[in-house]
């Protein structure tokens, strides 16, 4: 499965979840997909999408937080999976597309292909975290979302990037705004 | 003599409800009231520009974020502040130790002790000439606090409060 296809599967299974989607390209083909004011699109700092999910979700416990991530930004941040796990958030919500590449800077390998970063969520302490088939990705977003956090599930997509991907037109500011007012529940 | 009962109560007094950051010998003070007193809800955390990131989160929530750090944190934090608070405009009080000051410590803290306040002025953007800082005067904690978060609050940039040994060591 192609990793804009896995995306707009994924964002469309997430109602009015606030979601922070990691930089890259990810971000442009969730953008493509379903652009929603819930969206928070991190365009710079690289490994830091799950670290501001896990401020929104300890700051509004009565929302359900979703992290959109790669593999290249979960290695980044390694270390922060550890603090989701540790933390225990129950409405922390984590899916990670797979393609064991840096796609926006001409698809050179990450080290993902030898690692399985859904190992390391569960040895950090998540409540769940699996791999699912891409063929599934559909069926086990709902059931998935369901589980008590902090869940991650993980999913590999192919290498490649989407031709003529539209950038993110919405300004950070925008951005922030937008996406404050609906996880504050505006 | 330990200013960290007067600073704590000043950052209350300013609105400040959600803490992150990673220890510093010269804040020990406050992060052992931290740990002594869970209504904080202090989040220790493993990497100064996760932290940072934490409270970006924290402030789309609605909170008011500090993030405690050693300044030798503040050179993994340059991109977090640079490509995230800044063009998002998310503010955050950023209390920063200061070893290397005068340059009379260990090695290693002797570069970022000396560049301390450089550091923030060199994060420029167009009209934007440098974060705002403060050095916390043990005179005058709850002024310093409360100036440093009037620049911060009107710019809607992260800011630094800049904390030398013996003021927040201790955790009276």
């Amino acid at each position: 499965m192609r990793r804009a296809e896995a995306a707009d599967i994924v964002i469309n299974a997430l109602g009015d979840r606030p979601t922070v989607v990691c930089n890259g390209m990810i971000g442009r083909e969730v953008f493509t997909a379903k652009d929603r004011e819930e969206n928070f699109y991190m365009i710079g700092s690289m490994g830091l999408g799950l670290s501001i999910a896990i401020g929104a979700a300890m700051s509004a416990p009565e929302k359900g937080i979703v992290c959109i991530d790669g593999d290249g930004n979960v290695l980044m941040g390694a270390g922060v999976l550890a603090s989701a796990g540790a933390m225990g958030l129950k409405n922390l919500h984590h899916v990670v597309l797979d393609n064991e590449s840096h796609g926006s800077t001409g698809g050179q390998r990450t080290i993902a292909e030898s690692v399985q970063l859904e190992k390391i969520a569960e040895a950090s302490g998540y409540a769940y975290a699996a791999r699912v088939d891409a063929a599934d990705l559909k069926d086990e977003m709902p059931r998935f979302l369901e589980r008590d956090g902090p869940a991650m599930l993980l999913v590999k997509v192919e290498k490649g990037n989407q031709p003529g991907i539209a950038r993110v037109s919405h300004t950070p500011q925008e951005i922030t705004q937008r996406f404050g007012t609906r996880v504050k529940g505006g | 003599m330990p200013k960290t009962t007067e600073f704590l109560e000043a950052l209350q007094a300013n609105g400040y409800d959600y803490f992150a950051g990673v220890p510093c010998s010269l804040l020990k003070g406050v992060i052992r009231r931290f740990d002594e007193e869970p209504q904080w809800g202090y989040v220790s955390a493993v990497r100064e520009d996760s932290a940072i990131g934490m409270c970006a989160g924290a402030y789309m929530a609605g909170k008011k974020p500090v993030v405690f750090m050693q300044n030798s944190g503040l050179g993994v934090s340059m991109n977090a502040l640079v490509s995230l608070n800044v063009i998002y405009q998310i503010p955050t009080l950023i209390v920063v130790s200061w070893r290397g000051k005068d340059g009379k410590d260990a090695p290693e803290h002797l570069i970022m002790g000396e560049i301390m306040t450089d550091y923030f002025d060199g994060i420029t953007l167009g009209e934007m000439k440098g974060l705002p800082w403060q050095i916390l005067d043990p005179d005058d904690v709850q002024g310093s606090v409360t100036a440093i978060t009037k620049q911060i609050d009107e710019r809607k940039v992260p800011g630094a409060l800049i904390v030398a040994k013996g003021i927040l060591d201790a955790s009276s």
